[in-house]
């Protein structure tokens, strides 16, 4: 511990340069999300010009091969210095609890986040008495988007509850939409799911299913998948062939009026494919969740056992400063997990969603690792797809409380 | 040459003998260890997972036993299917192609040199890279469903890769009952054939066995329940386009087999058919293809081993964690890397070692036992 | 005469169901991307765009790089093993020797998943982990039993008298090796070495799985990541698949001979 924060002294000394080494950075930021890393990873050769910095991205499916690499690597006794994961569960039912990582409290404590980041946030990094990862960012997973004109043309406006969705949707499809609502392949089933989930159950419910309170067989919960069915029934058969983006696409196209997905979609339709926020696409919370943020965050943590510690420190110090969340997220199309940010920096959908997350309740998302382990919400799939062939509620809620008791959920 | 009478047979042994040591522990000792964590709880605790040193309990055929009757498993009950009826018409398909090719080919048309390359080429590229160019051919609205449109005909409907329809199904539970009552068809059929050719004792015993078997299927069979619930499984049509492309790729494969064994039959006992008065499709029927059959037979456990492997195809055409076209191979790379239950997946691995092994080691003794004879 | 023409007919067919794919790669990765739509998937370019090629070309040289050096050195490494394991298998047959061969033949039969996880644990404790030198140990040691296998089937048809008239001569084991053996196996070694050069480029499961750094992996394992990354731009995809095709498919043209004998060595007896 002493030596410890002799380091940390020793670098806050030197405050430049003084670093040397290797820092290698492990993510699945690639592609049109490459820009808001290496913008941080420029910021922090700025400081530290004499440590050679890596970046080494795997790419694809939402981070999930990502995870796969990194487990080898971890298992194979090659920690890289510092990796992407998804802030909460995913991060404390994997890493944590295996003593993979370093407690950074004390970091915390000297750098004074614990005042700059929302106590709800804190909360879900924390661990048996430790905080175990640093935020950089925040999406927000219950939105809905769509293409406003269209919907003008449709002569429809966003439903608020789901109720209103499937009245919306039997509307729309008397007007020859064949699939109002547009879905790509798997994980963003279980995204939809999770909307509709916290739709029919409410925030204090939602957190109930996974601290244990709540069963997943309890009426209310074999509810959700009930509306879900009904749900999935407005959506485009060809899902599991598409990508995020091309279910997005079909919005901006106009085939499908709506599309829930996580507010990484807007960043898409503003840096891809060129579309001005409010106009080119609208958004609205996800029916029935308003008033509700339902949240996922990126964060780094400190593996035990890498060689360069010092330098991941003045890393993660970059991530939670106000500097390095307002070079990010801007780009990233997310927004700082800070509340003291920058908002003339971010666009207008960022600012929205800025407000939300101060005033709303926040709760966390399950196929983003928030509120579940990786043991958990890989096997999701399982539950989805038990009820996809089978359309029975019953089956599907057995089934996820039998996976709940296996990874021994809430406990 | 006699053994040991001299310095050079003992640098023979000791020069064979690295690479004996090497293959005793990376296929023996590993495959040993593999068994020894199926029979642990590693990875049941999220804690142990991944720790640097994780304390593991010995559950025996705990694993096994969830794997084959426990309720969130269905998974990879389903997966199981999936990848039976993959290999059964998958094998099927490059048989069958292969020997149409291979017999046109043997018939010496112009420019056969280049189909014969066309056939092959695809045998030299990656499963990654077929699986690439193929789920573009598949695309739900493109592709191949286009290729109608191309020649003014109204466009294809079929969701390739992304149908959710199953048909063949079956109830899981009747698996023993179908399984008895099949191959006891097959021992009747054995035995029979070998009573015919005045092989007593050998008939005698395969019809006895048929009998037990058929009789067991009628009278107790039909009470057997594997699952304490119905479980309906079969065969996914989103596997069809995955079929089509490992066809493509493999194809080539049984036709270079047929065309060599089809230009080991001696012209000699063509002409003495046709002499004979025999027609083409008689001289096939009667005499070349009975001769083909143990090539048929090396060709089917030579793909049917690599259909139960199949995991690089189906990974570049629909992805790790599409449920419906995954196979054990895949789900056993999902439960060690994705749900961390490394014991499940080490159970997986094994039984997919026992499906191949079940395949292989009568084909590879049959194989050395006849060289020996030769 | 009808005969002849279902005959051609069913070769046309089959030409076409072999080569549309290749036609669609190239036209697909020579496309613009804005021009890449599912209505005009089998439509030639209208502009001929070959920047795809140079895109693809500076993403995937570093994973041709390392493909090629894997892929090297592990095929010239276990054509070696192979052949001299082929010859005592094949000359000096020890008694117990019937039972050692199958056992090792074994080894390329079996589903890698079944050695999987104690393999990487155990590449890390001999300090190989995550680089490229464990895979190509990997690669070595479970290409064993082929080359092994077409070396022994190879020199079985070597004449015994060469070798007993090299003893009589005074060589030993490994002047025999020099001097009859090793001269006469050209055509064995090009047999193993196209077969397991093609092999080693094309496996994905160890190279997924082993290798960590993106700095270090094959190509098999970029192409994957690109294709099934998200927001899929075919074009680079397709022009990617015909990089990483490239050079088994022209050892194929070039040797193709030699594949076949390969192809049909690998169903055991040959």
């Amino acid at each position: 511990m002493r030596k410890w924060l002799l380091a940390l002294a020793a670098t806050a000394l030197g405050s430049v340069s003084l670093a040397q080494g290797k820092l290698e950075i492990f993510s699945w930021w690639a592609g049109d999300e490459g820009p808001a890393l290496q913008a941080l990873l420029d910021l922090y050769k700025k400081k530290y010009p004499n440590v050679e910095v890596v970046n080494a991205t795997v790419t694809g499916g939402s981070g999930v091969n990502a995870r796969a690499v990194l487990k080898t690597r971890m298992l194979g006794g090659d920690p890289p210095d510092s990796f992407q994961v998804h802030a909460g569960q995913e991060l404390i039912g994997t890493w944590v609890v295996a003593g993979r990582m370093e407690d950074l409290t004390s970091l915390y404590k000297s750098e004074g986040w614990l005042t700059r980041f929302p106590k709800g946030l804190i909360d879900l990094l924390s661990y048996n008495g430790g905080i175990w990862s640093v935020p950089v960012n925040i999406h927000r997973s219950n939105v809905m988007w769509y293409n406003p004109a269209k919907l003008r043309e449709w002569g429809v406006t966003p439903p608020k509850t789901w109720t209103e969705f499937l009245s919306t949707c039997a509307t729309l499809k008397g007007k020859g939409v064949e699939a109002p609502l547009a879905v790509g392949e798997a994980w963003t089933q279980q995204h939809l799911w999770e909307s509709v989930a916290l739709g029919v159950l409410g925030p204090d419910n939602w957190a109930a299913l996974w601290s244990g309170k709540l069963k997943f067989n309890d009426p209310k919960a074999i509810a959700v998948w009930d509306t879900f069915g009904k749900v999935l029934d407005c959506t485009n058969k060809d899902a599991s062939g598409l990508s995020w983006q091309q279910a997005t696409d079909r919005v901006v196209q106009g085939q499908s009026a709506f599309n829930i997905m996580g507010d990484w979609a807007a960043g898409y339709m503003v840096t891809t494919l060129k579309l001005k926020p409010g106009e080119g696409f609208g958004w609205a919370p996800a029916p029935s969740t308003s008033g509700t943020f339902m949240m996922l965050s990126d964060s780094f943590g400190l593996p035990r056992g890498v060689k360069n510690r010092a330098n991941v420190i003045n890393w993660l110090k970059l991530l939670g400063s106000k500097e390095g969340q307002d070079t990010f997220n801007p780009l990233k199309g997310s927004i700082a997990a800070r509340t003291d940010s920058d908002l003339s920096k971010y666009n207008a959908y960022l600012q929205s969603a800025a407000r939300d997350w101060k005033n709303n309740k926040i709760v966390g998302s399950l196929v983003h690792g928030a509120v579940a382990p990786e043991s958990f919400s890989s096997q999701f799939g399982t539950v989805m797809e038990i009820y996809l062939s089978s359309k029975n509620s019953r089956a599907a809620a057995n089934a996820a409380q039998a996976i709940a008791d296996q990874v021994r959920l809430g406990r | 040459m006699k053994w040991l009478r001299n310095l050079d047979s003992l640098v023979a042994v000791l020069t064979l003998l690295p690479s004996v040591i090497l293959l005793a522990i990376f296929v023996y000792g590993f495959i040993g260890q593999t068994i020894q964590t199926s029979l642990t709880n590693w990875g049941k605790d999220p804690a142990q997972a991944l720790a640097i040193n994780p304390v593991l309990q010995f559950v025996g055929l705990e694993n096994y036993k969830e794997l084959f009757s426990g309720f969130i498993h269905g998974r990879f009950r389903q997966d199981l299917v999936n990848n039976i009826f993959f290999t059964v018409f998958f094998v099927g398909g490059c048989l069958l192609v292969g020997l149409s090719l291979a017999i046109i080919l043997d018939r010496g048309p112009k420019g056969e040199g280049f189909f014969r390359t066309v056939f092959l080429f695809p045998m030299s590229l990656s499963f990654i890279v077929t699986g690439t160019i193929w789920r573009w051919m598949l695309q739900p609205a493109g592709g191949v469903n286009q290729l109608p449109a191309a020649v003014g005909l109204p466009e294809g409907r079929f969701a390739w890769l992304t149908s959710r329809q199953q048909v063949l199904q079956f109830d899981w539970n009747h698996l023993p009952l179908f399984t008895a009552w099949l191959i006891g068809l097959i021992l009747l059929w054995i035995g029979i054939s070998a009573l015919r050719n005045a092989q007593v004792r050998r008939g005698w015993i395969a019809v006895g066995s048929a009998a037990l078997l058929i009789g067991w299927a009628i009278f107790i069979g039909p009470r057997v329940q594997l699952l304490p619930f119905p479980e309906i499984h079969g065969f996914n049509l989103a596997f069809i386009g995955i079929i089509i492309a490992a066809i493509w790729q493999m194809s080539g494969y049984t036709m270079a087999l047929y065309l060599a064994g089809l230009r080991g039959v001696p012209e000699e006992l063509r002409e003495a058919a046709r002499v004979d008065g025999a027609s083409e499709v008689q001289l096939y029927r009667r005499i070349i293809l009975p001769m083909l059959a143990p090539i048929t037979l090396s060709a089917m456990i030579i793909l049917g081993h690599i259909s139960l492997k199949i995991f690089d195809l189906i990974w570049a055409m629909t992805g790790v964690d599409n449920a419906p076209t995954e196979v054990p191979a895949l789900l056993m790379y999902v439960t060690t890397f994705r749900s961390n239950i490394i014991a499940d997946g080490a159970a997986i691995a094994t039984i997919l070692l026992l499906l191949v092994a079940l395949v292989i080691v009568p084909y590879l003794y049959s194989q050395l036992r006849s060289e020996v004879r030769r | 005469m009808i005969w002849r023409v279902v005959q051609y007919s069913i070769l046309a067919l089959a030409t076409l169901f072999f080569l549309l794919p290749v036609y669609l790669v190239v036209v697909t990765a020579l496309k613009e991307p804005a021009a890449i739509t599912l209505e005009s998937t089998w439509q030639l370019p209208r502009v001929w765009y070959w920047e795809s090629f140079a895109q693809a070309w500076s993403a995937f040289l570093p994973k041709l790089q390392n493909s090629f050096f894997l892929t090297v050195t592990a095929t010239l490494l276990s054509a070696m093993l192979g052949s001299i394991n082929g010859y005592v298998l094949s000359k000096w047959k020890f008694p117990g020797a019937n039972i050692i061969f199958p056992l090792m033949l074994f080894g390329m039969f079996i589903p890698y998943q079944a050695v999987l996880i104690p393999l990487f644990q155990f590449i890390r404790e001999i300090g190989l982990g995550g680089s490229l030198w464990g895979l190509i140990l990997v690669h070595v040691v479970y290409g064993l039993p082929i080359t092994t296998l077409i070396f022994r089937n190879y020199y079985a048809e070597i004449p015994d008298e060469l070798v007993e008239a090299s003893r009589i001569d005074g060589a030993g084991f490994w002047g025999i090796y020099r001097n009859v053996i090793f001269p006469l196996s050209i055509p064995g070694f090009v047999v193993v070495i196209i077969w397991q050069f093609t092999q080693i480029w094309n496996e994905f499961l160890f190279a997924v799985t082993l290798v960590s750094s993106p700095s270090s992996q094959p190509i098999t394992v970029a192409l994957a990541q690109l294709a099934g990354g998200e927001a899929v731009k075919w074009n680079l995809p397709m022009a990617g698949a015909l990089l990483a095709a490239l050079p088994t498919l022209l050892v194929y043209i070039l040797l193709g001979r030699y594949f076949i004998r390969g192809l049909l060595a690998g169903s055991v007896k040959g």
